[in-house]
């Protein structure tokens, strides 16, 4: 790779916080690690279904859940290794364009929870392009707060699929740990979402 | 059920009556008849992956948001999903997966053998409940009493169709 690499600056805890503050009522699915964290710090909501396992699936869950619910925003927030691990879905949801999808990366260039190692996209991936080549309708890598707050509009109304990757540091923040029984997220999820119609 | 018509259309009516939404698929030709059909009805998305762990992940989304998904694949496609499978079972998601087998009934292609040999074994070992189907008139029924299962037991379930039932693919 030919081009310098430019030293994220972000905080992921504020980035999401600032992210995470405008939600309304949108639908929000948040990656395994740290972006679990990140979003629980915002405030907990049973409309968050935080991901504790099965890495590389966040953005298919954001993909089903958009198209079962067209008419509610459906944030994805995940990791730079948990969006490689999932690269498909990029080509997948480009298929499908679902008007209300945004999936938005808090890319850290690391693998945080198992030793900082360095991921692809450190070493010279763009998911941005990548989610541009697949057929995202906007798709940026945000370095600034003033650039991620020029784009918050477009995550939560710019016609989608939307993609987001957000450079931040390594700087690790306080764990703030959401429940993570997985039938409890995903039953408070659908009586929040979808009332006595959960219980079917 | 009637046997007029042939075992992906009727497969096809049991997705029409069990309101199944969210349908994807990695193509096999064993499923490539019902493929088009669910392409052609307006009132079921069809969803082409482009590996078959994807599809485990959007019936979780699909369910969070109130729709019932279906994972077609074939038997090579079962190694994929092992890993997400355990999402399913965390959270009691209801998966239906119709599997076309491969490398079993006359198989030409050595290569398509192991995994057909760990397809039970594996989606066993992940807790899903396995339903092979050897005969052409029985898919449809096998089909239906799946869907009923997985969706009123919040379980995975998958339905093996035979190679016997397909046809050994042809190389020539």
């Amino acid at each position: 790779m030919t081009t310098r690499h430019r030293k994220p600056t972000l905080d992921r805890r504020q980035a999401a916080a600032v992210i995470l503050k405008q939600r309304g009522d949108a639908l929000v699915v948040a990656g395994l690690g740290a972006p679990c964290w990140d979003t629980a710090a915002a405030g907990d909501n049973p409309l968050n279904f935080y991901v504790w396992g099965g890495m590389g699936s966040a953005a298919m869950i954001g993909l089903g859940l958009a198209l079962a619910q067209p008419k509610r925003r459906v944030l994805v927030i995940t990791g730079d290794g948990e969006m490689l691990m999932g690269l498909g879905a990029f080509a997948t949801i480009g298929v499908q364009q679902p008007r209300n999808l945004a999936v938005i990366v808090e890319d850290n260039e690391h693998y945080g929870e198992t030793g900082m190692q360095l991921t692809h996209t450190r070493l010279g991936v763009d998911l941005a392009g990548i989610a541009k080549a697949a057929g995202f309708r906007a798709s940026t890598t945000i370095y600034s707060a003033a650039q991620l707050k020029a784009w918050l509009p477009k995550l939560y109304r710019q016609p989608g699929p939307v993609f987001a990757a957000i450079k931040v540091t390594t700087d690790r923040a306080p764990l703030v740990l959401p429940p993570r029984d997985g039938t409890i997220l995903r039953h408070r999820f659908r009586r929040a979402l979808l009332g006595a119609k959960a219980d079917e | 059920m009637a046997s007029q018509t042939s075992w992906p259309d009727q497969i096809h009516r049991v997705f029409r009556d069990q309101n199944m939404r969210q349908i994807a698929y990695v193509p096999d030709s064993g499923h490539a008849r019902l493929i088009e059909l669910v392409r052609a009805d307006r009132q079921m998305h069809a969803i082409p992956l482009t590996t078959e762990e994807e599809g485990v992940a959007l019936a979780v989304g699909a369910w969070l948001g109130g729709e019932r998904s279906v994972l077609l694949l074939q038997s090579s496609g079962v190694g994929n999903c092992i890993n997400m499978l355990g999402m399913i079972q965390e959270c009691r998601v209801p998966l239906l997966m119709l599997v076309t087998m491969r490398g079993q009934w006359g198989e030409f292609n050595p290569w398509q053998v192991p995994m057909a040999q760990a397809t039970t074994p594996a989606l066993a070992a992940m807790g899903v409940v396995v339903q092979t189907v050897e005969r052409a008139g029985e898919v449809a029924e096998t089909v239906e009493a799946a869907g009923r299962l997985a969706f009123s037991t919040y379980r995975a379930v998958a339905v093996l169709i035979s190679q016997r039932v397909i046809g050994a693919k042809a190389f020539k």
